[in-house]
């Protein structure tokens, strides 16, 4: 039967061929648009580390210990002190500190200019803990953390500039004036948001196009990283000024940034107590005032607080679906129109012998027929429009492409819409009286 | 023409009505919070400025080590100023457009109670400020001595120009002239009110901010270098900003040029927009798209209704109407229609601009946005339906006289 109703429909679309393709072109440019907008939503709000992320978690204290605002969220990020003294007790089963800072980076056996990098100091669960992919070699041990080894894990990029993509590792690297020895290059890595680094996400006025930069080129271990760039690290917030610029180790500034892997609830509750131990400590010890303001946020709920989606793409998202919107009922209007002008063929099926079903069975095929290749025009435009969307100018334009699930997403969706959009005529088709309209013919 | 067998009519097609109604509402809504999106966006498009942008350029230094910061700037200074066409050439920590690097919060007592905001300290050489082309409006410009060297982030004591409109958000309604400000214990005294000057980065541009920025005078030195800025002829501006470049790779081979900072500021102008125009883009893109979707729906239904009705047509024909009358029908019937969606769209436009409010920190959408909308759909839907409108009054009353 469905067969006999795809025949029917195919031989009704093409009795009316431009009112057919105004049907096709308004659902594939409808879909084009809201797929384009929701893949791009799709790639932004996704969990960057799939099967990881709940056992991630970010601590925060409070240690700012003036009164000037309400102090009903602790600052984004952390002091020296409180950072480090958190990972030193080692109480979760991976904790990693970060912080960045831009240096000057020169291969000396390589012929090529200095250039000016992105560098990420961290600590050896850094790599494991967010499963980072290597090329070659591995991270560094805790040990180098103690010992503060020149080491240093450099980029795929990096690695592709300085040493044309092959095996760097035992070579050296100038660090600013510091020789280090890369023990490890990364894959292509490339997590959507940059979620280790995300903050302040609050204060951006819903311009957050920044949580979407690439990873840095160069990693450190902690210790070294603070030594080698020392003086050009940036604060994320001070309560007083620093006394020297771009040395935070002792500023009433917060800088740095705190990761711990928890595996279970009971982990993470224990973590929450400790946490708040360790501030109520700090306020008998006098170093900071707002002890019960700290929190410990999973990932998924630290992307959530920043608000990481830039808030333009969710207005084109909302703008595209009032689009769709339009082009529905633009559907619904044409759909009525065709199915009514066929009135008399329908009231002869009717007396013939065929159900109220299977008119309105044989409209929803001819409904669906349209949504299918109106699906086709959509991918197309999604397609065209995510190409668009790369030669955008923000940061996550190269993550912009269309991946099997939103492929599939597209076809379902516009299967859907056209059958919502000819539920309504072909309700009205069904009804029609057989006998009023045989007594035209 | 009369209106109510029109609306007899429309009765009788009450689904297909509400469609196309409810159609133009949508589009309406739409239609005109678009446009005041984009009109918001064009309006950042051509924020003043308060420089000079067409004759300025900048360079930016990285890499080197602070303790060369002083003999950096005397080498660059020089480099630079020997360029050919070169009309000045400053230090400057900060740039319109571009590098942000005096970002901070201040207040009206010493004691740090009264938070002022968030501003913009431009920190700038001697030159820097003739270079900008700023307008003193009151007071005094920067004088030899008000440059000073100093050690750290900020001149600690300084006499500042500052915006009119700072000026005004700070003491609103008083002279500001005279008047202090502290940033953290550090102080400083208002000696002269600029016309504008805006801040770096369009994205901390909340509401009246956008042009809060003090001029702080202070004498190149480890923390004021690196960031350079060039003034020359706007003909010549580009080719002394090439010249600058290689001048720097010959005189300052220890540092690093950023590619991404040295521009001319017309360059970086847009470069700091360019997401605004891309939306501008897609706005337009989604109009033209909604405008044409809906035209055509029009087209499709009205079509349908002419064929419907050829034989009605023929019989008013036949008993007199002329093609003006019939022609006139459809128009009206349109009209009616579309006039039914507009309203409802009026609705819906407030309501769609409360949730951007709400959402998007947009101002209230202004009343005569309403009517531009309404017009442009009226015109659309009077566009649409001529086609099918004018096949409709070219039904030969002789259609009457046959079946079917």
């Amino acid at each position: 039967m469905f067969a006999y109703y795809l025949d029917l429909a195919v031989r009704s679309l093409k009795r009316n061929k431009v009112l057919t393709a105004l049907m096709v072109l308004a659902i594939a440019v409808g879909i084009g648009a809201s797929m384009t907008t929701l893949t791009v939503m799709h790639l932004l709000s996704g969990d960057p580390l799939p099967g990881r992320s709940g056992t991630l978690f970010y601590p925060q204290v409070d240690a700012d210990p003036t009164n000037d605002y309400s102090h009903a969220e602790p600052l984004d990020v952390m002091d020296y002190r409180s950072a480090v003294d958190l990972w030193s007790a080692h109480r979760a089963d991976r904790q990693t500190l970060v912080v960045d800072s831009k240096l000057k980076v020169h291969a000396p056996e390589v012929n090529l200019p200095p250039l000016m990098e992105m560098m990420l100091s961290t600590t050896s669960d850094f790599f494991p803990m967010f499963d980072v992919p290597f090329q070659y070699g591995s991270g560094w041990s805790a040990d180098d953390d103690a010992k503060h080894a020149r080491v240093a894990v450099i980029s795929a990029d990096l690695n592709n500039k300085l040493f044309g993509g092959t095996n760097s590792v035992g070579h050296t690297l100038r660090l600013r004036d510091t020789d280090v020895r890369i023990v490890g290059v990364l894959k292509p890595w490339r997590p959507s948001p940059q979620f280790y680094m995300v903050a302040g996400g609050r204060f951006a006025n819903g311009q957050t196009d920044d949580f979407y930069t690439k990873p840095e080129d160069v990693f450190t271990p902690f210790t070294s990283g603070l030594e080698i760039n020392d003086g050009n690290f940036w604060q994320f917030t001070c309560w007083h000024m620093p006394d020297t610029p771009g040395h935070l180790q002792n500023a009433p500034c917060v800088w740095i940034r705190l990761w711990v892997e928890l595996g279970g609830a009971a982990k993470v509750a224990d973590y929450r107590s400790f946490l708040a131990g360790y501030a109520a400590q700090q306020k008998a010890l006098g170093r900071i005032t707002h002890a019960d303001n700290t929190r410990l946020r999973s990932l998924m709920q630290w992307l959530d607080f920043n608000h990481v989606v830039p808030s333009d793409v969710h207005l084109q998202t909302w703008l595209a679906f009032a689009f769709l919107a339009i082009c529905l009922f633009n559907t619904v209007g044409l759909l009525l129109a065709k199915f009514l002008r066929r009135s008399g063929e329908i009231g002869v099926r009717r007396a013939l012998g065929a159900s109220r079903r299977a008119v309105f069975a044989q409209c929803l095929v001819e409904a669906g027929l349209i949504g299918l290749l109106g699906g086709i025009g959509g991918w197309l435009l999604t397609l065209t429009g995510l190409w668009l969307v790369r030669r955008q100018p923000s940061a996550y334009a190269d993550l912009a492409h269309l991946d099997a699930p939103m492929f599939f997403a597209t076809f379902v969706l516009a299967i859907m819409v056209s059958l919502l959009a000819g539920a309504l005529p072909a309700l009205r088709a069904s009804r029609i009286a057989p006998a009023l309209q045989l007594k035209t013919l | 023409m009369q209106i109510r067998p029109i609306l007899a009519a429309l009765r009788r097609h009450r689904l297909a009505t509400m469609l196309v109604a409810l159609e133009i509402a949508l589009a309406c809504a739409v239609l005109c919070n678009a446009c005041f999106l984009i009109a918001n966006r064009v309006a950042l498009l051509h924020v003043v400025s308060g420089v000079d942008e067409t004759a300025l350029a900048t360079v930016q230094l990285t890499g080197y080590e602070d303790s060369h910061a002083v003999d950096l700037n005397a080498r660059v200074l020089a480099g630079l100023r020997s360029i050919p066409g070169m009309q000045s050439v400053s230090v400057l920590n900060s740039i319109p457009f571009g590098a942000r690097r005096g970002t901070a919060g201040i207040t009206l007592d010493m004691a740090g109670q009264h938070f002022g905001g968030v501003v913009e300290f431009y920190v700038g050489g001697p030159g820097s400020m003739q270079a900008l082309g700023l307008h003193v409006t009151s007071g005094r410009a920067p004088q030899v001595d008000d440059f000073r060297t100093f050690e750290g982030l900020m001149p600690t004591d300084a006499s500042v120009q500052i915006t009119r409109s700072l000026a005004e958000h700070l003491w609103p309604g008083t002279d500001p002239l005279g008047k202090d400000f502290w940033l953290d214990k550090w102080h400083y005294r208002v000696v002269g009110v600029i016309d504008h000057l805006v801040r770096p980065d369009p994205s901390n541009w909340q509401g009246d901010s956008k042009d809060w920025s003090i001029f702080v005078p202070a004498l190149p030195g480890k923390y004021l270098a690196g960031s350079y800025l060039l003034r020359a002829d706007p003909k010549d501006i580009s080719r002394v900003l090439r010249d600058a470049r290689t001048t720097i790779a010959k005189i300052a081979p220890d540092a690093v040029f950023d590619e991404e900072g040295s521009k001319t500021l017309s360059d970086l102008r847009t470069d700091s927009f360019r997401q605004d125009r891309a939306m501008v883009g897609m706005l337009v893109g989604v109009i033209i798209a909604l405008l044409l979707v809906t035209a055509l729906g029009i087209v499709g239904l009205v079509s349908f209704w002419v064929a419907q009705r050829r034989k009605q047509i023929g019989i008013r024909r036949a008993i007199g109407a002329t093609r003006a009358d019939i022609l006139n029908y459809f128009q009206t019937e349109n009209f009616l229609i579309v006039t039914f969606g507009i309203v409802l769209g009026m609705l819906l436009a407030f309501a769609l601009n409360l949730l951007l409010m709400k959402h998007y920190e947009l101002p209230r959408l202004p009343l005569y946005y309403l009517p531009i909308g309404a017009l442009i759909l009226w015109g659309l839907g009077q566009l649409a339906v001529l086609g099918p409108a004018l096949r409709a009054a070219a039904v030969p009353p002789v259609v009457a006289t046959r079946s079917v």
